[in-house]
């Protein structure tokens, strides 16, 4: 028997996970794929937002406000990359300039009161590659980046650390209600009884809420497709480029990441498919017409892959985050769009609180770890240690991704973790073998190989993200 | 940490790193180390199990691993010294060190006289030419198919599409063919082949393969799998025509669409590299810009034999083992060589002239197709050489000579360029 039954293990499920597993209860996490980081968590920007341009009042507005100071303890709690860059919004046009005093009071309305305005000169100091005809600006010192995967990755295995049990690849087909209570999980790998149900499902939250018959709102996709660039491209940034947003669209942005490689994009597309991960021609035209207002440098012969995302968008839009009145049990986590990663800090206490209210006994355990030590970071050793520890372990000695410089040893490492990779794809997210230049070109084979060897499977069965996408076909003739 | 020092160190054991190691060691340099990253010697040559290696070298065609093995069997006879699985991870060129790791030695900090850079070159991938689409699995660069088959003994699909007419392309079609998989087209964005001509023959020709030019691929359809492109026909400016498009059912998508030289060590050492090649900028001494590093092969520029490899690094081992053992050049005059008409680039880059000249080789390649042409080297108004060619490819290399005897008449500047075009 469950206390809580959390549905998603993306970044809002493993920060609910992580924040429940304080305390002395049973707590199990569901998700349909086959590793934690969800769909919309794993393929966002990787920005840590102020709030600065929330709509004042909301509790989205509050949430993402109250979460961003959060990140300095919870990255160094979780051993997270995570950067203070700072942002830029800069206007580029006169009649973006007449709107910047505006943004600026409606960032003081969100409590976001460490904003500067910037004369032109100011933001092209800040960032020597934006465009000449910058206006100005207002700067949002604590606009941050961190690395999505591993923070995702990091919540999850620090709950499970502490006890909280994972179910991936498991899908859930229905939640049993009997005399007005949340009874029971049903999946296709069985039925679990709990007190309490999470519907953290993010894009299938409607799904989800259907099944206790509660479903007043429809969940839609909005796509975001995002190019990365080149570590090595002559106009990289420093900080965040934002645009100022228009009556359509918030625009699209230019972001360091937390590894080095610029990210630009997203598109905004209402879609109805929540399969529809297409990366499309005109999508990226758009990007790179948009971004060039900001960056006038930058250029699609430097990228090295594209991707997409798609943000889940409710519809009345707005965060939804509350215990049913008629469905005793039920806890719906519902309207958490691009703000998400964000928010999940957060997000996870604030669900914790829903919980009590409903009667969940919160009981603090004797001892709670917070403390994730991540996978070890090779290519951050000094000479003299990255020596010492290929001594004590030879593995650390073979570099399989040449591009990011990541060995065998790291890959052993985290496949045996609690939440172990089991994917070309989950390696890539805790390790970045295969997210650089060749984009797995090289450690490709290799990393099916060493798949294959330490889970004891054939090399056949090892996939590139999920049943059916397995990577080799069969034997060659010679094999036969 | 392990250190040591020797008189030539040579980064990558394929067929540049091979001739160049020997090379040094022929030439007197003593102590001549190899670092290769794989666990045997050859490079890329030990999967390309088909035959078309040697034909210029060795007047034989040879697969890919006897080719290597014609310079694999005088390494350990000359006492050359080898690191197999062993990654150079940087070069500090301000006091002649590399530091390399392996398994065995862990951190290994080893002093050069002179470093040979022979680290070849990548593949290009889907990201960096956009194909739009979903992100399937059952999408391979030709040549990490080629691993798996050849290397590894798996298939990696059924039916096939290969995008690009380079040469991996093209033989990795007729190299699927016979293991029972169906290629049914490959697509080439150009108006003309990428490759050699004779692989067109040999590997798509002689199988009924379709080549379909001035194509390209518009669109990867499948979540889990590849499970279908959709082909389109492109305009003069390389932009797909709305309303020519039609979908290939395929399980997998082959990528053969062009080689970048592997770079990054040369960057860390500060080695100035050219953006026409994007390699190093080299002397006829294959020399770089920085003092006491040399390279050659692939990772100067992509070849398309392997014949000409040998014959470059050749040059360049013997440099490296010259400057190793304290020969210097009088430098007199310098010629920068200058693509002119027609010409894409040209490597050496630069030729110096030293009172104890040879005959210089200039390896260039041509913009666009042509028949009948004259190929020029010109300096200071005049002609220093002439040769005549039936036709020319921008996907084959072209060489000519520059006599010792006509390096004198060079000027700061020499041009190569296609003169005329006849009919």
């Amino acid at each position: 028997m469950m206390d809580v039954v959390i549905i998603g293990a993306g970044a809002l499920g493993t920060a609910i996970a992580r924040e429940l597993s304080k305390y002395e209860i049973n707590v199990l996490v569901i998700d349909k794929n086959e590793d934690v980081g969800g769909d919309a968590s794993k393929s966002n920007s990787g920005i840590i937002h102020t709030g600065y341009d929330a709509t004042p009042g909301t509790l989205e507005s509050r949430l993402v406000v109250a979460a961003n100071p959060m990140y300095d303890k919870l990255a160094r709690e979780l051993d997270v990359p995570f950067i203070r860059c700072g942002a830029i919004l800069a206007a580029v046009s006169q009649e973006e300039y007449q709107l910047l005093p505006k943004l600026f009071r409606k960032a003081h309305e969100n409590g976001v009161y460490d904003v500067e305005m910037l004369t032109a000169e100011q933001a092209r100091k800040l960032e020597p590659n934006i465009s000449p005809e910058v206006k100005g600006g207002i700067y949002i010192p604590r606009e941050s980046i961190i690395d999505p995967f591993t923070l995702v990755v990091a919540y999850a295995e620090n709950a499970a650390m502490n006890g909280t049990k994972f179910m991936l690849s498991t899908k859930v087909t229905d939640i049993k209600v009997e005399e007005g209570r949340v009874t029971k999980v049903v999946t296709d790998k069985g039925e679990i009884a709990t007190q309490f149900v999470v519907n953290a499902a993010g894009l299938y939250t409607d799904e989800i809420a259907t099944m206790v018959g509660l479903c007043d709102f429809k969940v839609h996709p909005r796509k975001g497709q995002f190019y990365i660039m080149d570590k090595e491209v002559p106009y990289n940034i420093e900080k965040i480029l934002l645009p100022v947003p228009t009556k359509h669209s918030k625009g699209k942005l230019a972001s360091p990441t937390t590894h080095g490689n610029m990210l630009i994009g997203p598109t905004a597309e209402d879609l109805e498919d929540k399969e529809d991960y297409v990366v499309t021609r005109e999508g990226l035209k758009e990007i790179i017409e948009s971004v060039r207002r900001l960056l006038p440098a930058v250029s699609p012969k430097d990228a090295i892959t594209q991707y997409c995302g798609l943000r889940p968008t409710k519809t009345p839009e707005g965060y939804k985050i509350e215990a049913s009145k008629e469905v005793k049990g039920y806890i719906g986590v519902t309207g958490v769009r691009s703000t998400g990663v964000t928010a999940s800090a957060a997000i996870a206490g604030y669900v914790v609180d829903i919980l009590a209210d409903e009667g969940l006994e919160l009981k603090l355990k004797k001892y709670f770890e917070p403390y994730r030590i991540g996978i070890t970071k090779f290519n951050e050793l000094s000479w003299k240690e990255k020596d010492e520890l290929i001594k004590q372990n030879p593995l650390y000695g073979h570099v399989i991704c040449r591009c990011e410089t990541v060995t065998e040893g790291q890959i052993v490492e985290a496949i045996h973790r609690p939440i172990g990779p089991r994917s070309l794809d989950a390696i890539k997210r805790r390790l970045r073998a295969g997210a650089g230049r060749c984009q797995g070109g090289f450690c490709g084979p290799r990393v099916v190989e060493i798949l294959a060897r330490e889970l004891n499977v054939p090399p056949e069965t090892i996939t590139k993200h999920r049943k059916g996408s397995e990577i080799l076909t069969g034997p060659n003739r010679l094999g036969d | 940490m392990f250190e040591t020092n020797y008189d030539v160190v040579v980064i990558g054991a394929g067929p540049a790193g091979l001739a160049s190691a020997i090379e040094a060691k022929k030439v007197g340099a003593q102590k001549v180390l190899l670092v290769e990253r794989d666990s045997d010697l050859g490079g890329i040559l030990q999967q390309c199990i088909h035959p078309g290696f040697g034909l210029h070298i060795f007047d034989q065609e040879l697969t890919g691993p006897e080719y290597a093995y014609r310079f694999i069997e005088q390494i350990k006879p000359l006492g050359i010294d080898v690191l197999l699985n062993t990654m150079v991870l940087d070069i500090h060129s301000d006091d002649n060190r590399i530091y390399a790791v392996n398994q065995e030695k862990g951190i290994c900090n080893i002093g050069y006289k002179s470093l040979v850079l022979a680290m070849g070159c990548r593949e290009r991938t889907r990201g960096a030419i956009a194909i739009p689409g979903t992100r399937p699995a059952g999408i391979f660069t030709a040549g990490t198919a080629q691993r798996y088959i050849n290397m590894q003994g798996y298939m990696v699909g059924r039916e096939f599409v290969i995008l690009g007419s380079g040469d991996i392309g093209m033989i990795m079609a007729r190299r699927l063919t016979l293991e029972g998989a169906k290629v049914k087209a490959v697509v080439e964005i150009m108006p003309y082949l990428t490759g050699l001509t004779r692989n067109k023959v040999q590997c798509l020709d002689d199988f009924d393969i379709p080549l379909y030019l001035k194509h390209t691929i518009v669109d990867i359809k499948g979540r889990n799998r590849v499970e279908k492109v959709t082909v389109s026909q492109v305009d003069d400016h390389l932009n797909p025509i709305k309303g020519t498009e039609w979908d290939i059912e395929c399980d997998t998508l082959l990528l053969s669409v062009g080689l970048i030289p592997e770079n990054e060590l040369s960057r860390r050492a500060q080695v100035k590299l050219s953006p026409a090649t994007l390699g190093p900028i080299v002397n006829q001494r294959m020399e770089t810009s920085v003092k006491n590093i040399f390279a050659c092969g692939n990772v100067l520029h992509v070849n398309d034999l392997v014949d000409n490899v040998t014959v470059e690094s050749r040059v360049a081992g013997n440099y490296a083992g010259l400057n190793a053992i304290g020969k210097n050049f009088l430098i007199k005059k310098v010629a920068e060589c200058l693509p002119g008409d027609g010409i894409r680039y040209i490597v050496p880059q630069r030729i110096e002239v030293t009172d104890e000249m040879q005959d210089v080789t200039l390896y260039f390649r041509v913009k666009e197709p042509a028949r009948n042409v004259t190929l020029e080297i010109l300096s200071k108004g005049q002609t220093i050489a002439r040769a005549k060619r039936q036709k020319i490819n921008p996907g084959e290399m072209e060489k000519m000579k520059i006599k010792a005897s006509a390096i004198d008449k060079l000027g700061h500047e020499l041009i190569v360029r296609v003169a005329e075009v006849k009919g």
